[in-house]
Protein backbone atom coordinates (compact mmCIF):
# COMPACT_ATOMS: atom_id res chain seq x y z
CA UNK A 1 0.00 0.00 0.00
CA UNK A 2 2.45 2.94 -1.22
CA UNK A 3 2.42 5.87 -3.46
CA UNK A 4 5.28 6.83 -5.25
CA UNK A 5 6.09 10.72 -5.63
CA UNK A 6 8.20 12.25 -7.94
CA UNK A 7 9.93 15.79 -7.88
CA UNK A 8 11.15 17.53 -11.20
CA UNK A 9 13.40 20.06 -12.05
CA UNK A 10 13.85 23.23 -9.14
CA UNK A 11 11.45 21.30 -6.85
CA UNK A 12 13.99 18.61 -7.16
CA UNK A 13 16.55 20.30 -6.42
CA UNK A 14 14.13 22.47 -3.27
CA UNK A 15 13.28 19.04 -2.11
CA UNK A 16 16.32 17.05 -1.87
CA UNK A 17 14.22 14.25 -3.21
CA UNK A 18 13.60 13.00 -7.08
CA UNK A 19 11.62 10.09 -6.46
CA UNK A 20 10.22 8.66 -3.10
CA UNK A 21 7.55 5.96 -1.77
CA UNK A 22 4.95 7.16 0.91
CA UNK A 23 2.11 4.75 3.00
CA UNK A 24 -0.92 5.43 0.90
CA UNK A 25 -3.98 6.11 3.13
CA UNK A 26 -7.47 6.28 1.91
CA UNK A 27 -8.38 9.83 1.28
CA UNK A 28 -5.19 11.24 1.18
CA UNK A 29 -4.99 14.94 0.23
CA UNK A 30 -2.46 16.04 -2.74
CA UNK A 31 -1.00 18.62 -0.30
CA UNK A 32 -0.55 15.76 2.44
CA UNK A 33 1.08 13.61 -0.43
CA UNK A 34 3.25 17.13 -0.82
CA UNK A 35 4.19 16.98 2.94
CA UNK A 36 4.53 13.52 3.73
CA UNK A 37 7.07 12.90 0.97
CA UNK A 38 9.25 15.50 2.79
CA UNK A 39 8.84 18.93 0.67
CA UNK A 40 9.78 21.95 2.33
CA UNK A 41 6.20 24.18 3.43
CA UNK A 42 2.82 24.61 1.93
CA UNK A 43 2.20 22.85 -1.22
CA UNK A 44 2.47 26.23 -3.73
CA UNK A 45 -0.56 27.29 -5.99
CA UNK A 46 1.66 27.24 -8.69
CA UNK A 47 3.39 23.69 -8.27
CA UNK A 48 1.86 21.53 -11.38
CA UNK A 49 0.72 18.29 -10.29
CA UNK A 50 0.23 15.47 -12.55
CA UNK A 51 -1.13 11.80 -11.02
CA UNK A 52 -0.37 8.73 -13.25
CA UNK A 53 1.32 11.33 -16.05
CA UNK A 54 -1.82 13.26 -15.92
CA UNK A 55 -2.36 16.71 -15.28
CA UNK A 56 -4.80 17.09 -12.40
CA UNK A 57 -5.88 19.79 -9.54
CA UNK A 58 -5.89 19.25 -6.08
CA UNK A 59 -8.97 17.75 -5.58
CA UNK A 60 -8.60 14.03 -6.23
CA UNK A 61 -9.25 10.52 -5.15
CA UNK A 62 -5.99 9.04 -4.93
CA UNK A 63 -5.06 5.09 -5.02
CA UNK A 64 -2.89 2.64 -4.26
CA UNK A 65 -0.23 2.58 -6.30
CA UNK A 66 -0.70 5.80 -7.99
CA UNK A 67 2.10 8.00 -8.97
CA UNK A 68 1.94 11.82 -8.30
CA UNK A 69 4.60 14.10 -9.98
CA UNK A 70 4.65 17.99 -8.69
CA UNK A 71 6.78 19.53 -11.08
CA UNK A 72 7.31 23.59 -12.25
CA UNK A 73 5.74 25.24 -15.13
CA UNK A 74 7.71 23.45 -18.13
CA UNK A 75 9.74 24.90 -20.45
CA UNK A 76 10.44 22.74 -23.48
CA UNK A 77 10.72 23.27 -27.42
CA UNK B 1 3.70 9.97 -36.94
CA UNK B 2 6.99 9.44 -35.32
CA UNK B 3 8.05 11.15 -31.85
CA UNK B 4 11.17 10.32 -30.14
CA UNK B 5 13.40 11.96 -27.58
CA UNK B 6 16.73 12.01 -28.01
CA UNK B 7 20.05 12.29 -25.71
CA UNK B 8 22.63 12.43 -28.35
CA UNK B 9 22.44 15.61 -31.47
CA UNK B 10 21.22 15.25 -34.29
CA UNK B 11 21.07 17.58 -37.71
CA UNK B 12 17.66 18.37 -38.14
CA UNK B 13 17.67 19.23 -41.74
CA UNK B 14 19.10 15.67 -41.96
CA UNK B 15 16.38 13.55 -39.87
CA UNK B 16 13.67 15.70 -41.67
CA UNK B 17 14.83 14.88 -44.81
CA UNK B 18 15.93 11.15 -44.13
CA UNK B 19 11.81 11.13 -42.53
CA UNK B 20 10.52 11.66 -45.91
CA UNK B 21 12.32 9.47 -47.45
CA UNK B 22 11.11 6.57 -45.39
CA UNK B 23 7.37 7.44 -44.79
CA UNK B 24 6.61 9.35 -47.53
CA UNK B 25 5.62 8.84 -51.37
CA UNK B 26 6.32 11.29 -54.44
CA UNK B 27 3.28 12.55 -55.18
CA UNK B 28 1.24 12.25 -51.83
CA UNK B 29 2.14 15.55 -50.21
CA UNK B 30 1.88 19.25 -51.43
CA UNK B 31 3.20 21.04 -48.34
CA UNK B 32 6.16 20.50 -45.37
CA UNK B 33 6.47 22.87 -42.84
CA UNK B 34 9.35 22.55 -40.27
CA UNK B 35 10.25 23.92 -37.34
CA UNK B 36 13.50 23.96 -35.94
CA UNK B 37 14.52 25.17 -32.23
CA UNK B 38 18.40 25.77 -31.86
CA UNK B 39 20.32 26.59 -28.64
CA UNK B 40 21.21 30.19 -28.48
CA UNK B 41 23.83 32.09 -26.46
CA UNK B 42 22.11 34.51 -24.96
CA UNK B 43 18.32 34.65 -22.87
CA UNK B 44 16.91 37.41 -20.61
CA UNK B 45 19.86 39.67 -21.46
CA UNK B 46 22.30 37.00 -19.69
CA UNK B 47 24.93 34.99 -22.00
CA UNK B 48 23.95 31.30 -21.51
CA UNK B 49 27.30 28.81 -22.36
CA UNK B 50 24.96 25.56 -22.36
CA UNK B 51 22.10 23.81 -20.97
CA UNK B 52 20.12 20.85 -19.37
CA UNK B 53 16.69 19.83 -20.18
CA UNK B 54 15.20 17.37 -17.71
CA UNK B 55 11.90 15.50 -18.51
CA UNK B 56 9.54 12.80 -17.23
CA UNK B 57 10.09 9.90 -18.83
CA UNK B 58 6.79 8.33 -19.69
CA UNK B 59 4.66 11.60 -19.39
CA UNK B 60 7.08 13.40 -22.06
CA UNK B 61 6.18 10.74 -24.32
CA UNK B 62 2.20 10.36 -23.71
CA UNK B 63 1.69 14.11 -23.96
CA UNK B 64 3.45 14.92 -27.28
CA UNK B 65 1.75 11.96 -28.54
CA UNK B 66 -1.55 13.32 -27.09
CA UNK B 67 -0.64 16.69 -28.89
CA UNK B 68 0.00 14.83 -32.03
CA UNK B 69 -3.20 12.87 -32.20
CA UNK B 70 -5.09 16.42 -31.54
CA UNK B 71 -2.95 17.89 -34.53
CA UNK B 72 -4.42 14.73 -36.49
CA UNK B 73 -8.27 15.20 -35.76
CA UNK B 74 -7.94 19.08 -36.63
CA UNK B 75 -6.12 18.96 -39.67
CA UNK B 76 -5.70 16.69 -42.65
CA UNK B 77 -2.03 15.47 -42.73
CA UNK B 78 0.08 12.96 -44.12
CA UNK B 79 2.83 12.05 -41.73
CA UNK B 80 4.60 14.15 -38.77
CA UNK B 81 7.86 14.05 -37.13
CA UNK B 82 8.34 15.43 -33.41
CA UNK B 83 11.84 15.16 -32.18
CA UNK B 84 13.16 16.46 -28.55
CA UNK B 85 16.46 16.58 -27.11
CA UNK B 86 16.95 15.84 -23.74
CA UNK B 87 20.21 15.86 -21.21
CA UNK B 88 23.21 18.26 -22.24
CA UNK B 89 22.69 20.53 -25.04
CA UNK B 90 25.38 22.77 -26.88
CA UNK B 91 25.01 26.55 -27.87
CA UNK B 92 24.13 25.87 -31.70
CA UNK B 93 22.52 22.40 -31.18
CA UNK B 94 18.96 21.59 -32.62
CA UNK B 95 16.61 21.43 -29.27
CA UNK B 96 13.31 20.56 -31.16
CA UNK B 97 12.26 19.70 -34.65
CA UNK B 98 8.88 19.59 -35.98
CA UNK B 99 8.17 18.95 -39.26
CA UNK B 100 4.27 18.51 -40.61
CA UNK B 101 3.70 16.94 -44.00
CA UNK B 102 -0.07 17.20 -45.63
CA UNK B 103 -1.70 17.93 -48.76
CA UNK B 104 -1.98 21.69 -48.79
CA UNK B 105 0.18 24.60 -46.67
CA UNK B 106 -2.58 25.53 -44.08
CA UNK B 107 -2.65 22.44 -42.63
CA UNK B 108 0.70 22.03 -42.70
CA UNK B 109 1.73 25.21 -41.00
CA UNK B 110 -1.65 25.35 -39.06
CA UNK B 111 -0.18 22.03 -37.09
CA UNK B 112 3.34 22.51 -36.91
CA UNK B 113 2.47 26.00 -35.27
CA UNK B 114 -0.35 24.26 -32.88
CA UNK B 115 2.25 21.25 -31.83
CA UNK B 116 5.17 23.36 -31.21
CA UNK B 117 3.21 25.89 -28.95
CA UNK B 118 1.01 23.12 -27.20
CA UNK B 119 4.59 21.24 -26.46
CA UNK B 120 5.49 24.27 -25.12
CA UNK B 121 2.92 25.31 -22.92
CA UNK B 122 2.37 21.34 -21.99
CA UNK B 123 4.76 19.02 -22.29
CA UNK B 124 7.07 17.89 -19.30
CA UNK B 125 10.79 19.46 -20.27
CA UNK B 126 12.66 21.85 -18.21
CA UNK B 127 15.40 23.72 -19.22
CA UNK B 128 18.73 24.76 -16.77
CA UNK B 129 20.52 27.08 -18.18
CA UNK B 130 24.53 27.57 -17.33
CA UNK B 131 25.83 31.00 -17.22
CA UNK B 132 29.08 32.54 -16.31
CA UNK B 133 28.28 32.23 -12.71
CA UNK B 134 26.15 29.46 -12.48
CA UNK B 135 22.88 27.99 -13.11
CA UNK B 136 19.46 28.98 -13.69
CA UNK B 137 16.16 27.58 -14.19
CA UNK B 138 14.10 28.77 -17.67
CA UNK B 139 10.87 29.87 -15.71
CA UNK B 140 9.38 31.64 -19.06
CA UNK B 141 6.35 29.78 -19.95
CA UNK B 142 4.03 30.09 -22.91
CA UNK B 143 0.18 29.60 -22.96
CA UNK B 144 -0.54 27.31 -25.78
CA UNK B 145 -2.10 27.46 -29.02
CA UNK B 146 -5.66 28.14 -28.48
CA UNK B 147 -4.50 31.15 -25.99
CA UNK B 148 -2.08 32.95 -29.09
CA UNK B 149 -5.25 32.47 -31.39
CA UNK B 150 -8.06 34.00 -29.15
CA UNK B 151 -5.31 36.97 -28.45
CA UNK B 152 -4.90 37.05 -32.32
CA UNK B 153 -8.84 37.38 -32.59
CA UNK B 154 -9.28 39.83 -29.92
Amino acid sequence: MSIKVRFFARLREEAGIGEREIPFQPGMSLPEVWQRAGAKGELPEAVLIAVNMEYTRAAVTLKDGDEVAFFPSVTGG
Amino acid sequence: MRIELRAAPFDPYTEIAAYERAALKHGQFGATACFVGTMREFNDGSPVSGMTLEHYPGMTEKHLQAICDQAGSRWVLQEGLVLHRVGQIALGEAIVVVAIWSVHRGDAQDACRFIIEDLKSKAPFWKQEQLQDGKRWVSNNTSGYEFREQKLRS
